[in-house]
């Protein structure tokens, strides 16, 4: 059971723990489960992958650890983050988390920035929240920080409203805030589902080099095993709420343990080759 | 090599923008396509969103007209027809559009879908043409019963194989499709390809598949027509394009496509 993990090693424990995860939902026919007893760790610099198709439970997964699923969840078992329980916190200590320790990179940003408030603005909300500084500094901060993210003309682009960017540059702008306070894990949500490959090759660079500068952990939810192979350390592959198997990517793809998994690698169209589909 | 059942002659579409006193430039959605389609072949037409592919398909469905060019299917070039003619060519054209959900009639049952088709066209008595849908059900891998059902009522899977019932009901010779397995998981979208794949090869059907993923497009064409703001950069054989891409913006398409090498050897 225990495959080697390479950034597991040397580390004192994982930036993410969860353990024996379930959330439930109430409905007038009984409990409805939509994660079943999962475990999963993100080990610090590590990313890793949960890949499942609708309704596979995955997303709950990851609000599970942002404590932001939607009203009249009932969530049991344990998440730590570095050693710090998150499901018995008040919310007002989560709060405190959320967006300084642990980030959330959401699949539509255009539906998560607010269409009224300059760029700029939102990105520095992070450090007007946490941080409480002052007007200038923030805005210096966040001239950097669209930098990061590799928007061109960060001064005057800060400036602009959503709408005036780009779905590419939404994309970087949610990015650019997740990164403001160096947190030490990311979750991302299908975060190119709705990019264009070659504006989504692009975002995938951009994370993996935020890996590779800053050390944050990224957790990233997917439904495309592409993705998974080219950016992620470790995959975990979910279906109706449970994990069927986890292991490295290599392996995962070469040497599927699990039928459904098999299944997956085999329903999923590749560039490099043709199947049976035409005849 | 025969007359091509769809041929795309030199076809451009200029959107107007701007108001009654602002007469700006117009934006040109589709410069200057010609392709030609031979029988029972696939064009797989790829790009990413703003490059004119769903343009170009609803041309050919004729409900865009060209700003400039023809086009031409089984010889006829398709905005001269009137009348007969023209309800003929509407029976020789079907659609099978992306989001299944938003293409059917949502008080509808499916039986009533089906048989619309069929009404419009004077086909058949009722019982015959509930034969004929009692058999195509079965034949797109459904149950027949599920005709008595609202389309909420089916998954997503389920409508995209009534959407390509409903697309050969008439015996076209040509299907368009525009994205028809986008919305779907990967596990249903396999299955909605094979049935594609079949029903083209039962039917004898000519048809053009619209999509932004190239694995897919991969899977399902004879010949790939590669799109960019507008022009087709580059088209020619399925594998050739893939395997030898010959143009820049191919060749960063395709190195955009998150696929592993050790995917390749699969």
């Amino acid at each position: 059971m225990s495959e080697f993990r390479p950034h597991a090693q040397g580390a004192a424990r994982p930036a993410l723990a969860i353990r024996d995860l379930t959330v439930d939902f109430q409905r007038r026919s009984g409990a409805l489960r939509t994660v079943d007893k999962v475990s999963l760790d993100v080990w610090p610099k590590e990313i890793v992958g949960v890949i499942g198709e609708s309704g596979s439970g995955k997303t709950m997964t990851a609000l599970s650890a942002m404590r932001l699923l939607p009203h009249g969840a009932r969530i049991g078992g344990a998440i730590a983050l570095g050693g710090r329980d998150l499901v018995d916190i008040g919310e007002s200590e989560m709060r405190a988390l959320r967006g300084d320790r642990i980030a959330l990179i959401p699949q539509d940003a255009m539906q998560s920035l607010n269409p009224t408030m300059r760029v700029g603005r939102q990105v520095g909300e992070p450090y007007e929240f946490h941080r409480k500084q002052s007007y200038g500094a923030i805005w210096s901060k966040v001239v950097e920080l669209l930098r990061a993210v590799k928007i061109a003309d960060p001064e005057t682009r800060a400036r602009d409203y959503p709408h005036q960017f780009s779905g590419g540059m939404q994309q970087r702008a949610m990015i650019a805030m997740g990164l403001a306070l160096d947190p030490e894990l990311i979750i991302a949500d299908e975060p190119t589902t709705a990019l264009d490959v070659t504006v989504q090759a692009r975002i995938l660079k951009l994370l993996r080099d935020i890996r590779d500068e800053r050390g944050s952990a990224i957790l990233f939810i997917t439904h495309e095993l592409g993705i998974v192979a080219e950016l992620c350390d470790w995959v975990y592959v979910m279906k109706d709420g449970k994990v069927v198997e986890d292991g490295p990517v290599k392996r995962i793809f070469e040497a599927p343990k699990a039928d459904y998994t098999r299944m997956l690698l085999e329903a999923t169209p590749s560039i490099h080759r043709r199947k049976g589909a035409k005849r | 090599m025969s007359e091509p059942v769809v041929r795309i002659e030199n076809v451009s579409k200029v959107f107007r923008q701007g108001g009654l006193f602002n007469r700006a430039p117009g934006f040109k959605a589709v410069s200057n396509v010609s392709l030609n389609l031979a029988k029972n072949r696939t064009l797989g037409i790829v790009g990413e969103s703003g490059s004119g592919k769903s343009t170009l398909l609803r041309m050919v469905l004729r409900l865009i007209q060209p700003s400039e060019g023809r086009i031409l299917v089984n010889g006829a070039e398709i905005w001269s027809l009137r009348g007969g003619e023209l309800k003929a060519l509407r029976r020789q054209v079907q659609p099978i559009f992306q989001n299944p959900a938003s293409s059917f009639n949502p008080r509808q049952t499916i039986r009533a879908i089906l048989s619309a088709p069929l009404e419009v066209h004077g086909i058949g008595s009722v019982a015959e043409r509930r034969e004929r849908i009692t058999t195509l059900l079965r034949r797109v891998g459904l149950d027949p019963a599920i005709e008595n059902r609202l389309p909420h009522q089916l998954s997503g899977g389920q409508k995209q194989r009534i959407a390509i019932a409903r697309a050969v009901i008439l015996g076209p010779s040509v299907v368009l499709a525009d994205e028809p397995t986008s919305a779907l998981d990967v596990s249903v979208q396999a299955q909605v390809l094979k049935l594609f794949a079949d029903i083209k090869y039962d039917f004898g059907l000519t048809t053009i598949f619209v999509s932004h993923n190239l694995a897919v497009i991969r899977e399902v064409s004879d010949e790939v027509a590669v799109m960019r703001r507008g022009e087709v950069v580059e088209q020619g054989e399925a594998d050739r394009i893939f395997e030898d891409p010959q143009h820049d913006y191919t060749r960063e398409l395709l190195a955009a496509v998150p696929s592993p090498a050790f995917m390749a050897r699969a």
